[in-house]
């Protein structure tokens, strides 16, 4: 019988050894900070959340059907404003997701400048961004379009750029041989190929809006959200147990439509 | 006549007429329902778009210059809002392991079973993490432990889908072999399925911390601890060069943040 060995494990380099243990270490340290800093009034919540069980969670289940117009057009507007919100921010991720494509506007320099623009623009939350525009518009639905059009445009446009950089440039440059102008590459060589997953992106991204839109409201921006401050405020649960249940029907119906739309497109 | 130059003649339209009859359809259909919302959403705004940019400028304004002098009274919240993501996060992680194998539908080959954990993270995941944190509150009261929760129960649905997904797209010769040589579901598991997944798992869990480090600034705004309880502070107040401050330190936290998981995601892969 042959003596079967099993092949030798590669060989790490003493510099990815030490990186390793030095990122363990500081997941460590940062767990320490955590747990040993965090104050958690361990006793107060366990009395509220005992005084308060019957009173929250049963009515949750019991939504208050009288509501079911009010929460149902608070829902309208709600879809409203991510729809609103999504296609301004699909247009407007367009030319930003051109820039930050590296094969497109050519120079690195303009492609970083774009990236850039895209992540600052995303390192705001939408719900400050809502916060902004209610101080600027005032407290209305069109204070949310906007805070959803900007907050997506920053994700929109990375997926685009990122899209943009996957194209066949094969394409691109078979056109450039033939003598096809700047813009007639982009119509017939650059366009068909990126439109389906633009697309797909941009209904996903619906999708997301809406759960956003959902909650913009408490800070005055439209929608469902409003009926969450008050029904929250007044402890209204059963209202509470409408509003959620609303969300999660609208939620579930466009996420289920949207994957079907999307599935055909790709 | 017709053989002489047929590329030269327009006998092939680029695309088929149904279909640019059924885009030209969709694409108004769209623009219809844009124009309604935009209409429905404008409806009650005071003042119209132009007198927006008006006031947008005023506004901003008012915002600057933002008041640094109150860093080192927001540095703790700031700090407590990252850590209540680090926990969130932590506790999302282990709990959806076994979401994710039951979820994961080359795994858990028992359809019903599958079904179940599949439509309990689909309801999961629809609910907004604000919603979650009001009611959170409504149940234990204001404060830090609230927010925790709702943002483990959040992070939770995003992190089970996305790892049942990688899942599900392992290559599956490996666990045939370990089983047809004998081994029980969980050497399968552990010797198979867990060393595939392992560095997609790292760096999922890192993308679920930056969500959470984002969701976890806004909680605060409905009394779930952090940053977000002392921005709605000093929003209610009209302190505006103080909530300009709070904006640019949540910025500048965000960005960091994503900056050192996007460099550790680099080193794990």
């Amino acid at each position: 019988m042959e003596n079967l060995q099993l092949p030798p494990k590669p060989e790490r380099s003493l510099f990815k050894k030490i990186r390793t243990i030095i990122i363990l270490l500081l997941v460590v340290a940062l767990y320490v900070w955590t747990f040993t800093t965090i104050d958690i009034d361990w006793g107060r919540a366990i009395e509220r959340a005992i005084s308060n069980f019957h009173r929250v969670i049963p009515k949750l289940f019991s939504p208050d059907w009288a509501a079911a117009g009010e929460v149902g057009a608070a829902m309208l507007e709600t879809v409203f404003i991510a729809f609103a919100g999504s296609l301004m921010a699909a247009v407007l991720a367009v030319p930003l997701s051109f820039m930050a494509a590296q094969n497109m506007m050519g120079g690195k320099i303009v492609s970083t400048i774009g990236k850039w623009i895209l992540s600052a623009v995303r390192a705001f939350p939408d719900l400050i961004l809502a916060i902004l525009f209610v101080v600027a518009v005032g407290p209305n639905a069109f204070a949310g379009v906007l805070a959803i059009a900007i907050g997506s445009t920053g994700m929109l446009g990375k997926m685009f750029s990122e899209i943009i950089e996957s194209i066949d440039m094969e394409v691109v440059q078979a056109m450039e041989a033939n003598g096809a102008n700047k813009i007639q590459i982009l119509f017939y060589g650059v366009i068909p190929q990126i439109t389906p997953e633009f697309l797909s992106y941009a209904i996903y991204r619906f999708e997301v809006d809406i759960r956003a839109s959902s909650i913009l409201g408490i800070v005055g921006a439209g929608g469902i959200g409003t009926m969450i401050i008050f029904a929250s405020s007044n402890r209204n649960w059963n209202e509470m147990g409408m509003i959620l249940f609303s969300i999660i029907i609208v939620v579930t119906v466009i996420d289920f439509a949207s994957a079907r739309i999307r599935r055909k497109i790709v | 006549m017709t053989t002489k130059n047929s590329l030269t003649q327009k006998s092939m339209p680029l695309y088929p007429a149904k279909t640019k009859i059924q885009v030209t359809i969709i694409f108004f259909i769209v623009l219809g329902i844009y124009t309604f919302s935009m209409i429905k959403t404008q409806e009650d705004m005071v003042g119209g778009f132009g007198g927006a940019l008006g006031n947008m400028y005023t506004v901003i304004e008012k915002f600057f210059p933002p008041n640094f002098a109150i860093l080192s009274a927001i540095w703790d919240s700031m700090m407590q809002t990252i850590q209540m993501a680090i926990i969130a996060t932590t506790i999302a992680a282990i709990l959806t392991v076994p979401l994710a194998v039951l979820s994961a539908q080359n795994i858990t080959t028992f359809k019903p079973l599958y079904y179940v954990t599949r439509t309990f993270l689909n309801l999961l995941r629809t609910i907004p993490d604000l919603v979650l944190a009001v009611i959170f509150v409504g149940l234990f009261g204001v404060g830090v432990f609230p927010g925790i929760l709702a943002l483990t129960v959040f992070s939770l649905g995003i992190l089970a889908k996305l790892i049942s997904e990688t899942i599900e797209s392992v290559d599956m010769n490996p666990l045939e072999a370990m089983r047809a040589s004998g081994g029980n579901v969980f050497q399968v598991i552990w010797y198979s399925l867990v060393p595939q997944v392992a560095p997609q798992f790292t760096s999922l869990v890192l993308y679920v911390f930056e969500i959470n480090i984002r969701a976890s600034v806004v909680l605060g705004m409905v009394g779930a601890g952090g940053i977000g309880l002392v921005l709605n502070q000093q929003l209610k107040f009209y302190n505006y060069p103080n909530a300009m401050t709070i904006i640019i330190v949540i910025f500048a936290t965000v960005l960091i943040i994503e900056f050192i998981s996007n460099k550790l995601r680099e080193a794990l892969l």
